[in-house]
């Protein structure tokens, strides 16, 4: 029966050779040790040795072909045997790449051999000791929350740190399922049900997050009022002259929102107050050069924070076209976590619902979130003194105290306003 | 800035030190002629000359023996080992002779050697051939083992090593090799002892050395991508001395802990790291410290099988969802 002859694995770091030229040709005689060809490796050129005494039938691979480890390279056999058909796979012979499946395939379950393993055991039901981590009774000892009243969400019941941050945050001491059951409508048409609502891993994830940042970040609060008529002029015109360049696909064109305007401007007031851009990193501040912006879309199920990247170097137009393509994504519910990440700073805009002031919660590991109120007609004075209806919008930063003082934190606030009522500052 | 590959880094190292200290010698089993086993010295025979780039017999023993000697005269040999497995054969030189001298000479002798090569599996060269000597290495006072993990740290560490006045041992990787990275052509040096955060994250470490690094940022990014779980990964870069500090300040910033490796659980480099972990960041930490190691068998021969033995991306992103728990 004839035999197939495989592309040699000629080192151990080789993955592919190149079939650089053949020493024999179809219906040649070979003995055992002569030349078949010469491969090229990743190292060197080497001569393959023949080790199938016979016929040489068919060549598979032609002189120059590069080819994996294992593919067939020709058929040798007795004379006037029909070569085989290289792709049928004998068992032994499939030397196909193993670690994709590797990758793919659920990992196997690895029995800990040492002994050593931190796989979670059942922790004792009752008894006198409390399973809580060391970090979270430091903390527990900090908050004075009695750690052994907790019931702990770590594995096999033990107390972390997320339980007592929990506990520290209500005035009763229990973490976990908290009990709010309160008494239904005493008429029985309660403006909604009395029910429980499983919350999503997300939501946890999120509400987790949210409490961390307001336990462990010292919050501080600046605002300042803009003049956003300049702005506002300045959108209106672009949007016009976006629809007039469409021409008969006006309705399709690109509409900058207010907010594109303020993420520009935000990577822009960044890069002149880049301390802002910033995370607290426990025994340093970690500066960050590119400034990946967060910014809040309200769905019907919660807020989501798409994350618009390197906004520092990105036009006008291409934050707003990237803003728009991650609203259409997080509507769909179609965002990845990736792009829901990595982010350096957080816009949050509460403007269409009329909020006129807010201070947000930042976002760690952020340093800072901006909070943009709605833009209100008032009265309000002039350069040469009269009272005149203005436009102003409250834009509010809350800080990180460990990351941005009062300082910092103004010049940010205050480079922002600039960009905002100059916008054509926005193009140097 | 210049893409080289971390072989091409290594030999960029070697070369400026040859050409900046003339007593800087090259030697090994096919470093002259054949250009190196794995082709990190191509080119040196032809620039340097024999005298400075020298061919030896199969006899780690004899050549590392030699070389040792020679350095106590003023001699810097930087010795290749096919293998780290090889290393074996020449234990008593590496670890008596070299390891102990300036302590026994009361400090009137040195010995500025750098032994170098592959130590690493993963290239389905069975049990005798893929050993990861640095826990064993680091084991003895008198000696410094580092783990480059790209080719920027590849340079750095490789010249630092030679310019060392005491033995530095140098763990490469043959699967490395071939990696790509950017590497100042300025004469830069990585200094010994210090560790290197490749990745900055919030909610778990993850420390690692050599191609174990590689892997673990790999796994930071399907943590971050499928979990969202934003992961610290600390580079060791020196095994001994240990950058204990960026360990720790990570660990306090965390709380969670996952240690890397590919050497064997028992006595790994992770042992070590994970008793002074909990020894001085106990009130730190939210969960037990967690390790992914290779398993604890021989060098396993089937490929299949090797690839699962060796931590690859998925075990570390099991592990870091346990630690995270």
């Amino acid at each position: 029966m004839a035999d197939i002859i495989d592309m040699p694995k000629l080192s151990d770091t080789m993955t592919v050779g190149t079939l650089v030229k053949w020493n024999v040709k179809e219906g040649d005689t070979l003995a055992f040790g002569d030349i078949l060809c010469e491969v090229e490796t990743d190292k060197a050129t080497m001569e393959v040795q023949n080790t199938i005494p016979g016929v040489v039938l068919k060549i598979y691979a032609a002189a120059g072909a590069q080819l994996p480890v294992g593919a067939p390279i020709c058929a040798v056999g007795k004379k006037g045997e029909s070569a085989p058909d290289p792709t049928a796979k004998k068992a032994p012979a499939a030397k196909a790449e193993p670690a994709k499946a590797a990758k793919t395939a659920a990992v196997p379950a690895i029995p800990e051999s040492t002994g050593i393993s931190c796989a979670p055991q059942a922790l004792p039901a009752s008894g006198d000791r409390v399973a809580a981590s060391p970090y979270a009774k430091r903390m527990a000892a900090k908050a004075g929350v009695n750690v052994a009243a907790l019931s702990g969400t770590g594995p096999g019941g033990r107390v972390v740190a997320n339980d007592v941050l929990a506990a520290a945050s209500s005035s009763a001491a229990p973490a976990g399922p908290v009990n709010v059951a309160v008494a239904p409508p005493a008429d029985g048409k309660g403006i909604q049900a009395d029910a429980d609502v499983a919350v999503s891993s997300m939501r946890q994830t999120i509400a987790r997050r949210l409490l961390e940042s307001k336990v462990t970040v010292p919050h501080f609060y600046l605002e300042t009022e803009v003049d956003a008529a300049p702005l506002l002029a300045l959108r209106e015109t672009l949007n016009k002259r976006l629809a007039e360049a469409a021409g008969k696909d006006a309705k399709d064109a690109l509409k900058l929102s207010v907010n594109d305007f303020i993420l520009k401007a935000s990577a822009e007031a960044l890069r002149r107050v880049p301390a802002v851009n910033a995370s607290w990193a426990g025994t340093s501040i970690r500066t960050h050069g590119a400034v990946h912006l967060a910014f809040g879309v309200a769905l019907e199920d919660g807020l989501v924070t798409p994350v618009v990247r390197d906004a520092q170097a990105k036009s006008l137009r291409e934050v707003a076209l990237d803003a728009k393509a991650l609203i259409a994504k997080a509507r769909a519910k179609k965002l990845t976590p990736a792009e829901m990440s990595g982010s350096t700073f957080t816009v949050t805009n509460l403007g269409m619902y009329g909020v006129t002031g807010f201070f947000g919660i930042i976002n760690v590991p952020n340093a800072a979130i901006l909070s943009v109120g709605a833009t209100v007609q008032k009265p309000v004075v002039d350069a040469q003194g009269r009272i005149v209806v203005g436009q102003r919008m409250v834009i509010g930063l809350s800080g990180d105290h460990r990351v941005v003082d009062g300082a910092n934190g103004a010049q940010f606030l205050q480079a922002l306003k600039q960009m905002l009522e100059e916008p054509a500052l926005m193009m140097l | 800035m210049p893409i080289l590959s971390y072989r091409e880094a290594l030999r960029a190292a070697m070369r400026e030190e040859l050409t900046r200290d003339p007593n800087v010698v090259i030697m090994g089993e096919e470093v002259a002629q054949f250009n190196g086993a794995y082709k990190v010295t191509e080119g040196l025979l032809k620039e340097f000359g024999p005298k400075r780039i020298i061919d030896t017999p199969i006899s780690e023993a004899g050549f590392v023996g030699l070389g040792i000697g020679a350095s106590m005269l003023g001699i810097r040999p930087v010795m290749e080992l096919m293998f780290w497995s090889f290393s074996y054969v020449a234990f008593d030189q590496i670890v008596n002779n070299a390891g102990n001298i300036r302590y026994m000479s009361g400090g009137l002798i040195n010995c500025p050697i750098v032994i170098r090569g592959p130590a690493n599996g993963g290239t389905n060269v069975g049990a005798t051939h893929s050993h990861t000597p640095e826990a064993i290495l680091a084991a003895h006072p008198g000696i410094k083992v580092v783990c480059p993990a790209t080719p920027y740290d590849a340079k750095g560490l490789m010249k630092a090593a030679i310019r060392d006045n005491d033995p530095v041992y140098v763990m490469e990787n043959t699967i490395l090799y071939n990696d790509k990275g950017e590497v100042p052509d300025t004469d830069y040096i990585v200094p010994i002892g210090v560790a290197d955060v490749k990745r900055t994250g919030s909610d778990l470490t993850i420390v690692a050395h050599g191609r174990a690094v590689i892997t673990s940022l790999k796994a930071a990014e399907i943590l971050e991508a499928e979990h969202g779980v934003s992961v610290e990964v600390v580079d060791l870069r020196s095994i001994r001395p240990l950058d204990e500090e960026t360990v720790l300040a990570s660990v306090r910033k965390t709380h969670r802990v996952l240690l890397v490796e590919e050497n064997k659980p028992f006595c790994g480099v992770d042992a070590q790291l994970s008793h002074l972990i909990q020894a001085k960041c106990f009130d730190d930490l939210d969960a037990p410290i967690g390790r992914v190691s290779s398993i604890d068998a021989p060098q396993i021969y089937s490929k299949p099988l090797e690839d699962v033995q060796i931590p690859h991306p998925a075990r570390v992103v099991e592990a870091a969802l346990k630690v995270l728990a």
